[in-house]
């Protein structure tokens, strides 16, 4: 078979791969477990769009480099005798001007980006909303998470639920070692520490469950220490809380040293009370007391 | 596995921690690799009695000096723990691939078992397979391309190799006896502090670690000082290969950075062992110290294993484009642009710990213009390939599958540099992708081309090439099914070190990450087979002439194996590429009228003697079994002290008679095969 015609086959059979390719990924599911493209909050839709653009504008170096990596060895084969052959060429400032010139624009670019975006996304950074930011304190231990409401003194273990379009800052700790708290759909992590104070700022603009994990690993059970975030509606958000405030038990100390052994696949629990400083006292813990603060 | 044992805190006078129990005799699977290591080991041990070897191996490689020698010893050791390390990865793979459940027990792995592996992985992939292949090329290649006789303190390379070599054997130890540790390759206190990880698995890491990297930091320092010492006459620093020049920015990374792991570990060490607290959570004690120290060598880390990769593909694209290497300044730029850059970006391994965003974005941006040299040198090795005559023999095949699989490495790894970005992205399995895909598809990719390309020069003969193309396609094959399920998987949200999960789609991706992993097991079987085969049919792919490749550099010039002394009469250089400029002159191959006689370096035993002393140590050190550590110790100490006192009979002259017999012989080889010679200079 002459080349021309293998090459003409093969290029009428791309079109087939690809739409089978995607069919199946389509098929499968798939196409909505991409989550991190389908994000439910502000700042999980600003990460999406700088992916895609940092990805993007990347291909500008990307494209030309899979060209010549297929067109130059093809072209200036040994057996290709008709292909110019300059065996002591090794320099051309024009050309060195533009490989270092080109990636160098691009970085320039992606460099005010991240500059920008390092800022404007800053996890500690409060969100800019009509609602009053509601604020969860969170405690990685072995291994599952607790989540303290402080100004409505309820406490749950792996679950977490607040309102639709209502920023939440998050206050994060860790009664153990080194976790990180995740939730991808809404766009963060943050690493949780002992005798540490984090902070993470995220909103959810539309209702759903979420999951969350921990990315950091943590020991034995980190596979199992995950929780659901709940984001719902105001309403739905106020009978959620009166379904913990029903809970029979309050999170005392006690119950809390209960807590803090070492249980793997712990179950979602609520608690009908909490001291709302219960997180200082985890992080003093560790820094002893910090004055007045 | 941990949890089966009694933790033993107080140990015993004469046994340390170390009881009956210690083995693990109830895990099928690692008693089954037990006996199986055993019984290689017999065999092994066996055959070499049974052949009378023992002597050949002892005076020939053990004790041996010669940089050739020990860098076939590293590799030969890395391709053994590449099989560990392979083997850990299908079980991970293997695992995941059937852990789809909602509660523990899935699989067939608990994660007692399976946190050590995926810890094991990365440990042995990193500090026992990627760096025992750049460290045995550079000391292969190295002396031999700025023309040399050696390395500056051969004693200190047997020394290193050594070092390095109880590292391995350590890390093999803790898999029969006791546990390795289950904290991930870094080890992050306080999960890795004697209060969460009480058992000897972390110490097994610590001290691995800490003998093989001090034979690392020791044959950095080698290295450096043989580069800038011994080049040859009129090799000025800009004449210098690029391959040399890639050793020669990465032994400096070495030499910066190793001292940190050193001291982090030590510290580490001393929280387990005399209840300091540098990084526990209480009294003062910092996390957050040890994860920028440990980053602030592991970052260079990652460069120190890239950059000689990089140098590999300079060196083959320019010999098999017929060429002269495009923009040789700009690359040796770029490489120094890399190295000092590399120093300052480790944080971007933890934006997501809460710096502030100034910081990150500045270590973000950092991260980014390490881009732009990486960029520069695809670029030039393009313009390599422009207007030169390509030959696609194996090396070049590893180098064509480069440039496709690590652009995608550099995008992603861009990508990930972004702070905003990273906090989705971080510990995602979009992150496992991005690092396996620039360490495979980079580093590994270049070793091998190396391997294959250096092959011949090495040991006389060259590698079946139809099997490495097979090897090569495999790998790439197997590369993007195994790893661009895991980078959806990170889009998923999937996190890593994961050993069960409740979404069947990701089951889908991890199967799919499975089957990629065969067929990269098939490529690995067939290199394998291809060094069986190679060295079966060797008379066939013999390499007669010492320069079977059309080489550019002085490496070719000698013959294929080099004699132990490189250069009978050591080469002059006024081109960068001189060995082809002689051919191109018609200078190349001239026998000297007369010789001289040559001062070489003696084999010695005390780099094998310190170091088997020196896994005693470790050992007694791991199990807390004072006496022992004491005594090999000062046995350590003592040997060195008496090696210092035969050391000056440590160097011998070899009388010319020798030195022209095994010379006339090479010349007398080359005129036989001219024809081969003229066919290559055409």
């Amino acid at each position: 078979m002459p080349l021309t015609l293998k090459l003409h086959r093969a290029l009428m059979a791309l079109p087939k791969f690809s739409l089978a390719v995607l069919a199946l990924t389509l098929l499968g599911g798939c196409a909505d477990e991409f989550i991190l493209l389908d994000p439910k909050g502000w700042v999980g839709v600003e990460i999406k769009w700088l992916i895609i653009f940092s990805f993007l504008i990347m291909l500008i170096v990307v494209i030309p480099v899979f060209i010549m990596a297929v067109w130059f060895p093809y072209k200036y084969r040994a057996a290709n005798k008709d292909s110019e052959y300059k065996p002591d060429w090794e320099h051309s400032n024009k050309i060195e001007f533009f490989v270092w010139l080109v990636p160098c624009l691009i970085i320039l670019v992606l460099g005010v980006l991240t500059y920008q975006t390092s800022h404007s996304l800053d996890p500690r950074k409060p969100l800019v909303s009509e609602n009053p930011t509601m604020r969860i304190h969170v405690v990685a231990l072995d291994w599952k998470w607790l989540f303290i409401y402080p100004e409505d003194e309820i406490a749950t273990v792996n679950e977490l639920a607040f309102p639709v379009d209502v920023p939440v800052e998050f206050i994060i700790t860790s009664d153990t070692v080194m976790n990180s708290f995740f939730i991808p759909q809404l766009g963060g992590q943050i690493y949780a520490m002992a005798g540490m104070e984090n902070r993470m700022h995220i909103i959810g603009n539309e209702v759903g469950v979420f999951k969350g994990y921990s990315a950091n690993y943590s020991g034995f059970g980190f596979s199992g220490m995950k929780f659901k975030a709940k984001v719902l509606e105001q309403a739905d958000y106020e009978k959620w809380k009166a379904t913990v405030k029903l809970a029979p038990e309050a999170l005392t100390d006690t119950r809390y040293d209960a807590l803090t052994k070492k249980t793997k696949d712990h179950p979602v629990e609520y608690f009908n009370a909490v001291n709302p400083l219960m997180l200082n006292n985890i992080v003093e813990k560790y820094t002893g007391e910090q004055d007045g603060q | 596995m941990a949890s089966k044992h009694t933790v033993i805190t107080d140990p015993d006078p004469i046994f340390g921690k170390l009881t009956f129990d210690s083995v693990p005799f109830y895990d099928p699977i690692i008693l089954t690799t037990f006996l199986v290591t055993v019984m290689i080991g017999v065999a092994v041990v066996g055959s070499v009695l049974y052949y009378g070897k023992l002597k050949y191996i002892w005076d020939e490689w053990i004790t041996s000096v010669d940089h050739k020698k020990i860098g076939i010893m590293y590799i030969i050791a890395a391709l053994i723990m590449l099989i560990r390390g392979f083997s850990d990865a299908l079980l991970m793979r293997s695992h995941q691939a059937i852990a789809l459940a909602d509660k523990e027990g899935t699989g067939y792995l608990p994660p007692e078992h399976y946190d050590q592996i995926f810890t094991a992985h990365g440990v042995i992939m990193i500090f026992f397979v990627a760096m025992p292949l750049i460290v045995g090329l550079m000391n292969i290649v190295v002396p031999l391309q700025i023309g040399a006789r050696d390395v500056a303190f051969p004693f200190l390379n047997s020394l290193g190799f050594w070092l390095f070599a109880v590292g391995a054997m350590l890390v093999n130890t803790s898999l029969f006896l006791g546990e390795f540790a289950a904290t991930g390759w870094l080890a992050y206190p306080p999960l890795s502090g004697i209060e969460y990880s009480p058992w000897v698995g972390v110490d097994y890491w610590l001290w691995a670690l800490q003998i093989s990297g001090i034979g690392t930091l020791i044959s950095g320092i080698n290295f450096f000082v043989t580069i800038m010492r011994m080049r040859t006459k009129g090799m000025t620093l800009m004449k210098m290969p690029v391959f040399t020049w890639t050793a020669l920015c990465a032994n400096v990374l070495i030499i910066l950075v190793f001292p940190i792991l050193t001291v982090t570990i030590t510290l580490l060490t001393l929280d387990r062992y005399i209840d300091t607290n540098f990084f526990t959570n209480e009294l003062g004690g910092n996390q957050m110290m040890y994860v920028n120290l440990i980053w602030a060598w592991g970052h260079p880390e990652v460069y120190i294993l890239i950059l000689p990769a990089f140098g590999v593909f300079s060196e083959v694209v320019a010999t098999f484009s017929r060429k002269r290497l495009f923009g040789y300044t700009s690359l040796v730029w770029a490489t120094a642009c890399i190295m000092f850059l590399s120093c300052i970006v480790w944080l971007h391994h933890f934006f997501t710990m809460g710096a502030g965003a100034s910081v990150n974005a500045f270590f973000g941006i950092a991260t980014m213009v390490i881009s732009v040299p990486t960029g520069v040198k695809l670029f030039n090795w393009l313009f390599t390939m422009y207007k030169g005559k390509v030959r696609f023999d194996s090396p070049m095949w590893w180098t064509a599958s480069f440039f496709f699989v690590f652009t995608i490495g550099g995008v992603t790894g861009v990508m990930l540099a972004i702070p905003a970005a990273d906090f989705v992205f971080h510990n995602s399995l979009f992150l496992v992708a991005h690092f396996h895909n620039v360490i495979i598809g980079g580093s590994l990719f270049g070793y091998f081309a190396g391997i294959t390309y250096w092959f011949p020069k090495a040991t006389g003969f060259k590698l079946d090439e139809r099997l490495g193309k097979w090897a090569c396609g495999l790998w790439t094959v197997g590369f993007f099914f195994a790893f661009m399920p895991l980078y959806a998987l990170g889009f998923m949200g999937m996190t890593r070190r994961l050993n069960y999960y409740d979404n069947p789609v990701w089951n889908a991706m991890l199967l799919l990450a499975a089957a990629g992993a065969i067929i990269i097991l098939m490529g690995i079987m067939v290199q394998f087979y291809q060094i069986f085969a190679s060295i079966r049919d060797r008379d066939k792919n013999r390499d007669l002439t010492g320069d079977p490749w059309d080489g550019r550099t002085l490496e070719w010039s000698i013959s294929s194996p080099p004699p132990f002394y490189n250069f009978a009469k050591l080469p002059v250089v006024n081109d960068r590429d001189q060995f082809y400029d002689e051919k191109q002159n018609g200078t190349a191959y001239q026998q000297p009228e007369k010789y001289k006689k040559i001062h070489m370096p003696k084999n010695t035993w005390a780099g094998v003697v310190i170091g088997c002393i020196s896994f005693v140590f470790g050992f007694a050190m791991i199990w807390h079994i004072w006496w022992m550590a004491i005594a090999s110790f000062l046995g350590m100490a003592v040997s060195y002290i008496i090696y210092t006192f035969t050391k000056e009979s440590e160097h011998y002259y070899v009388p010319v008679e020798e030195v022209e017999a095994l010379e006339s012989a090479h010349y007398q080889r080359l005129k036989e095969h001219k024809n081969q010679v003229d066919t290559l200079a055409v």
